[in-house]
């Protein structure tokens, strides 16, 4: 066996591993009724306490309860997956398989990444039937959506990776990282309306550039260049993602 | 057993180290083809930490250890291909069912389709769960949760089977049958098994080799067999006499008498051979014209070899 083919079948495992993982997911975690009904419930009263009472276009508020909805629907349920496994100890048995780390953990996001998207439905479904929003860029918006997604997904598992003694304390975590972001990304009030602090903020929170990137799909001005936001998010993805692996090997034995 | 042959475990100079303390201080050892390995040693010794190095949960902070030819460090996931480790805790998905945990196991080993239901349907039905097949894991008692983390180990078809306490806990029907299976899936299948222990009656009963660590070292390791002989001077003979008085010097004068002692109104005479102490107690006896009323001998456990290797340690721990 060359070494090439040898490589090839090393990555096929791995890659039918995590696919393994995002079943055992979908079964354990994403596919339960309580999961479920927040990830549909979340965006639509968060959309209706948008709409209400406010004198502004309500389709002009649909891209951002879209990227809202992606942002907690994707990143939602990653920060706790390794906590909970953890608690239960089935994590050592995850970890003594022959799935890398590394693999566990695409499979980690590929589930937020189908969970978060699939879920963004709902608010793009509501926006179109309740407002004038209507989809001018479908590949725009697609965009935004999986490259979103599976950035969100990744600082998920990132968010994953410390050894707390509680699922609560990661959760706790989750969400100091996530609120501030999601007030600095554009999402309540577009970017270049917001304060000049703010500004300099805004491109460190991945959001920004989903959010972007939905609002292109919904013909509405965006604040980035339409090439940048991509490019960003993958990198976003990438680092994350990079960093989930490299925390997460080196903080695998503790709290076993 | 051939000791020239490739061991399929192979462990050289293994250290773990947490912060300042190390919990595995160098250990070397060997387990060969078909062997049913012993890794006895108290609490706290460092048998679970080595196991949890061999399947690639920890990693080592010295040495080298390799499964069959893999290294543990640098082919991690190919050392992991061969194993099944059935832990002490049964960590099962709860909420998924039998059915689904012993598929998943054998879907991230890459276990194909037709052989992980034919072989999960075979083990299930080994294992006396069949009737629980579509009950999630929840509703199990102990006992079988460790029954279904031993058929999650199994279906992966695995060449080295690590037990870490299979039967700490359980109830006696439950340890007798994974007992039971162990022994046969190591004789008929040839399977390599590694059992950690705590309990010196099961590992003196099932496995051909042991290994004794303490505090990190490996202080004995060989066949019980061996092991056991190696504390010749701890065998004795135990004898009660009566109708007449003999005097310890008389005894200690009887060939092949080490030393005596006496326990209450019975005497022990410790030597390499207490049968044949037997006949030279007799022999006195009738030459005394005394009654035998009480003869035992007594060889050495693999509970006192533990105890005189770990010494006091394993006393202070267990209390």
């Amino acid at each position: 066996m060359t070494a090439y083919t040898e490589l090839a079948q090393t990555w096929r495992r791995q890659a039918h591993g995590a696919l393994v993982i995002v079943k055992k997911n979908a079964l354990l975690y994403y596919l339960k009724p309580p999961v479920l009904i927040f990830g549909v419930l979340f965006p639509v009263f968060f959309f209706l306490a948008f709409k209400m009472g406010r004198p502004i276009p309500a389709e002009s508020i649909v891209p951002g309860m879209v990227a809202m909805a992606l942002w907690f629907t994707a990143s939602a349920v990653g920060p706790l997956v390794t906590p909970w496994e953890r608690r239960a100890k089935t994590y050592e048995r995850l970890i003594s398989t022959p799935v890398s780390v590394r693999a566990i953990l695409a499979g980690d996001v590929v589930s937020g990444l189908i969970f978060g998207a699939c879920l963004s439905v709902v608010p793009i479904l509501l926006g179109l039937a309740l407002t004038d929003a209507s989809i001018f860029g479908a590949a725009e918006l697609a965009g935004g959506i999986v490259l979103g997604a599976l950035s969100f997904a990744a600082l998920g598992v990132l968010l994953a990776a410390p050894p707390a003694s509680s699922p609560s304390n990661i959760m706790l975590l989750s969400n100091l990282v996530r609120l501030p972001l999601l007030f600095v990304s554009g999402v309540f009030l577009p970017i270049a309306q917001m304060p000049g602090w703010a500004r300099w903020i805004a491109p460190i929170s991945p959001l920004s550039y989903a959010g972007d990137m939905i609002r292109s799909g919904f013909g509405q001005p965006t604040y980035f260049p339409a090439w940048l936001s991509p490019i960003m998010l993958v990198a976003f993805t990438v680092l994350l993602f990079w960093g989930a692996c490299a925390f997460h090997r080196r903080w695998r034995a503790k709290g076993l | 057993m051939n000791d020239h042959a490739d061991p399929v475990i192979a462990v050289r100079g293994l250290v773990k180290r947490f912060g300042p303390v190390t919990a595995v201080a160098g250990v070397d050892f060997d387990v060969q083809t078909g062997e049913l390995f012993g890794f006895l040693g108290p609490n706290g010794a460092g048998k679970t930490t080595t196991v949890r190095m061999l399947t690639g949960v920890l990693e080592p902070s010295d040495g080298t250890a390799t499964i069959q030819d893999h290294d543990i460090r640098t082919e991690s996931l190919l050392s992991r291909a061969h194993l099944g480790v059935v832990p002490e805790e049964a960590n099962v998905y709860l909420d998924l069912t039998v059915w689904r945990n012993l598929m998943l196991m054998a879907e991230l080993h890459g276990v194909p389709r037709r052989q992980r239901v034919s072989e999960g349907e075979r083990l299930l039905e080994a294992l006396g769960l069949a009737e629980r097949k579509l009950h999630k894991a929840r509703t199990l008692s102990k006992g079988l949760r460790q029954r279904l983390m031993l058929c999650a180990a199994l279906v992966t078809a695995p060449e080295i089977l690590f037990l870490d306490e299979p039967t700490s806990g359980l109830d006696v029907a439950s340890a007798r049958l994974i007992r039971q299976i162990v022994r046969k899936l190591n004789d008929d299948d040839g399977l390599t098994v590694f059992l950690t222990t705590h309990n010196m009656d099961e590992a003196e009963k099932m496995c051909s080799r042991v290994a004794i660590i303490d505090q990190g070292r490996i202080v004995a390791i060989d066949t019980p067999e061996r092991l056991r002989s190696a504390m010749r001077s701890s065998q004795y003979l135990e004898v009660a006499l009566t109708g007449g008085q003999v005097g310890s010097p008389e005894l200690e004068r009887l060939p092949g008498t080490l030393r005596v002692s006496h326990e209450g109104d019975r005497v022990r005479l410790y030597g390499e051979q207490p049968g044949r102490l037997a006949l030279e107690v007799a022999r006195l006896a009738e030459a005394k014209g005394l009654e035998i009323a009480h003869l035992c001998t007594h060889k050495p456990s693999l509970e006192d070899v533990f105890l005189y290797f770990t010494g006091d340690r394993a006393q202070e721990v267990e209390q």
